[in-house]
């Protein structure tokens, strides 16, 4: 069996998984899993640029998905009217104040010689530019959030159509990651690891806090969709042409929208993976793909041809970074709201590795078979637990602690199950279901 | 003026606290320390190797409360802490047999051992779920107070009280108490002295008859029972919920990293570093503030540099700001 005629292989294998899910549970979740394994598969897409490409050892994944959900909020929700005269433009300048004031700082320690002189003015200049800027941000921000409380309280996005969102979620992602890899890539792996899965706490904290950016853990609801690929359900219901297709389907007309809104995501989500992949693929047989594999198997050997290491490094991480950032903005755009609270490392970004090591790390479609497998499964577990349990305890008597215990646990099967798989693939078979070539 | 007042406002809301998270925060960062020095490699799962030992006392604790048992003013969980240890104990040799052993042999690269780490961390987060649930467990229980702010106050008639939580207390002992058992042990028994000599050269240390298995074998057991204690302390100090050891990754990789990774004194030194920074910066200040401050030029504000939110931006930038000016940690940490 040639290599090629495998991969398809495993590529059905997982299709008819999901196409399974729909004849034997509802095709409604059976979309459900196809539209996020395609959001996992561009994330797990940005990670093997970074890990596959050029191991780079980067756990903060999540910070760089919750960033692309921020964009959306920031580019697609209506202004909140008054905010900007009440206490944006405040925000903005006490930010830029910030700003310069890291800037200098950055400055007086480069430029400045060493010294006594040089620290005392690197910490007055911080100091003073802290007071500055909280005096400036402190009223901004409370006349920002004092603004209707209930439904607003930020200063809201720039109305436009959300399918901008989703690049400048790559962008702002871009933009962090730059700002990150500055500081953080001249790190060794294990603390360019920690670093990034500190920053990425600190985005969401910041998301957490920070009422007038995107109302903080009160939420937004409401996202727009991207109209007309992605209709809303009542709309359609509504109207007749749909209805006499739908009929002509065989299916009542509420099940026929929901499919067709779901299917209108799928749509535009195949669209942007197939153009990344393509991309990704491109990039890896370019010079440039040789190029960053060589300095991952040999640094040393890579700066002795002359190779700047640590700028590819930053350029790669920078790159991978902004692809997991247009991912976020597509799963905020899919949930239609933004819900700091529920992002969380263990999900969005430990499991993203387990996709990449699963699928097959430095390779690009390794990475998408990986991210469709281990989201049917982190998905499927759940049920297919509580099967399981339902098994193992059917002989006990009802209303035992023990047997409510089990029950009750299996929804936690997940991440044992997940932690199981990583380890299993890393021991026999370390270099995935579909290996680098 | 009032500046006993102040310094005992100081001592209530910063002073105490920061020493007892300081303790377990060092406990914790010598498990990472050890990890790093003897088997080179960053433990993930450390977080949640702690969660487990925890789990396993408050499970011994609420038998032995179910079972009438007490010891006094101080929590049960004292008396479940020697089982817990034990089942922490089993729980990571039985991992390193499975899991990191194979590896060991192979001579497979760290970052390989790290990811091996976060698949071990899934595991072990799925089984305390699985056994406890994701939910906060209550389980201290004995005196809640050694010293009360009310007694402190009738005691010495300032307006400031200053509480001291059992449980701080108990922090502070059972620390201090580990850690120089781990340096008597580390410098001066022989299977000590042969971890120190495979860490700081494992070549030589093999030339000399030192059986790596066994300094192994050794460090997991200690790491279990730093951790199990840690986990357990800080269980009691706050409450037990798995996923907030998992959290505590964070402050405890930046206290090992900062003291020099490989360093136990250094991970002592930085998880008070750590300790302190958080608590101070995240405190609002203004309390003390007014009572230092010249009849009416009191603060108006809270004077709270940042929200307690932010809590691991401060451990995170004082991790940055070490890494770029003394790579290798304040007291000298090796690179693997």
């Amino acid at each position: 069996m040639t290599e090629s005629v495998k991969n398809t292989l495993l590529f059905i294998v997982v299709g008819s998984l999901i196409l399974l899910t729909g004849f034997t549970q509802s095709w409604n979740s059976a979309i459900l899993i196809l539209n996020m394994g395609l959001i996992s598969a561009i994330m797990a897409i940005g990670v093997n640029l970074q890990w596959g490409f050029a191991g780079l050892f980067n756990v903060g994944v999540m910070g760089f998905v919750a960033l692309g959900g921020l964009a959306v909020v920031l580019i697609s929700t209506p202004p909140t009217p008054g905010a900007w005269s009440a206490g944006g433009y405040g925000i903005l300048l006490a930010l830029l104040l910030g700003a310069a004031t890291v800037v200098a700082a950055v400055l007086v320690a480069t430029r400045m010689p060493k010294g006594r002189t040089q620290t005392l003015s690197i910490i007055g200049i911080l100091i003073a530019g802290f007071f500055i800027y909280r005096a400036v941000f402190d009223p901004s921000i409370a006349a920002v959030e004092a603004i209707d409380p209930a439904v607003a309280g930020n200063i809201g996005g720039l109305n436009l159509p959300v399918l901008l969102a989703w690049p400048a979620g790559g962008l702002l992602a871009a933009g962090a990651a730059w700002l990150i890899g500055k500081t953080a890539l001249g790190l060794r792996s294990d603390y360019l690891a920690i670093a990034t899965l500190g920053i990425a706490e600190i985005i969401i904290a910041i998301m957490k806090n920070e009422d007038w950016l995107a109302r903080g853990v009160k939420n937004v609801y409401g996202i727009p969709r991207p109209t007309p690929v992605v209709g809303y359900e009542v709309e359609l219901q509504a109207d007749p042409g749909f209805i006499a297709r739908a009929e002509w389907l065989g299916l009542d007309p509420v099940t026929a929208s929901t499919l067709s809104v779901k299917l209108g995501y799928s749509l535009l989500f195949t669209i942007v993976l197939l153009a990344l992949l393509w991309m990704a693929q491109m990039a890896l047989k370019s010079p440039w793909g040789r190029m960053m594999r060589a300095i991952r198997d040999n640094e040393v050997a890579a700066e002795a041809m002359g190779k700047d290491v640590t700028r590819r490094h930053l350029q790669i991480f920078v790159l991978g970074s902004a692809i997991c950032g247009i991912a976020g903005a597509m799963m905020t755009t899919l949930d239609g709201q933004l819900t700091p609270g529920t992002y969380n490392p263990l999900r969005f970004t430990f499991l993203v590795w387990v996709m990449v090591i699963v699928g097959g790390s430095g390779n690009n479609f390794g990475a998408v078979l990986g991210a469709f497998l281990i989201w049917f499964l982190w998905v499927q577990v759940e049920p297919i637990g509580l099967w399981m349990m339902n098994l193992i305890t059917a002989g006990m008597p009802d209303g035992s602690a023990l047997k409510t215990h089990l029950i009750e646990s299996a929804a936690h099967m997940r991440l044992f199950t997940m932690g199981l798989i990583l380890l299993i693939v890393l021991r026999f078979s370390p270099r995935g279901l579909i290996p680098e070539k | 003026m009032d500046f006993l007042n102040a310094i005992v406002a100081l001592s209530n809301f910063v002073l105490v606290p920061a020493i007892a998270y300081g303790s377990q925060l060092a406990l914790g960062a010598l498990g990472v320390t050890l990890i790093y020095g003897i088997l080179r490699f960053s433990n993930f799962a450390h977080g949640d190797t702690m969660a487990f030992g925890a789990m396993i006392a408050v499970l011994v604790t609420w038998g032995l409360q179910a079972a009438g048992v007490s010891f006094g003013p101080l929590p049960t969980a004292l008396l479940a802490l020697p089982v817990a240890i034990l089942g922490c104990i089993i729980l990571v040799l039985v991992t390193d047999r499975l899991v990191y052993r194979f590896y060991r042999e192979q001579k497979a690269k760290p970052v390989i051992l790290v990811i091996v780490s976060m698949g071990v961390m899934f595991i072990m987060n799925g089984i305390v779920r699985f056994i406890i649930g994701p939910d906060d467990q209550r389980f201290s229980d004995g005196a809640r107070f050694i010293v009360s702010a009310r007694d402190f106050k009738a005691m010495t008639g300032l307006r400031e009280g200053l509480a001291i939580k059992t449980s701080q207390g108990i922090t502070v002992v059972v620390a201090v108490f580990a850690v120089v058992l781990l340096f008597w042990f580390l410098n001066q028994t022989r299977t000590g002295k042969s971890m120190r000599a495979y860490s700081d050269n494992e070549d030589l240390a093999l030339l000399s008859g030192i059986n790596p298995e066994r300094v192994v074998m050794i460090t997991w057991i200690i790491v279990a029972a730093l951790a199990t204690t840690a986990g357990v302390l800080y269980g009691l100090d706050k409450s037990f919920k798995p996923f907030v050891y998992f959290q505590l990754l964070l402050p405890i990789f930046a206290s090992a990293i900062v003291g020099g990774l490989g360093n136990p004194i250094g991970a002592i030194a930085g998880g008070f570093i750590i300790a302190f920074s958080e608590v101070t910066i995240t405190y609002a200040w203004k309390k003390v503030l007014t009572y230092l401050a010249p009849e009416g030029l009191e603060p108006s504000g809270l004077v709270q540099f940042l929200s307690t939110d932010y809590k691991f931006a401060v451990s995170f930038v004082i991790l940055l700001i070490v890494l770029l000016f003394k790579p290798t940690g304040l007291f000298k940490g090796k690179a693997v």
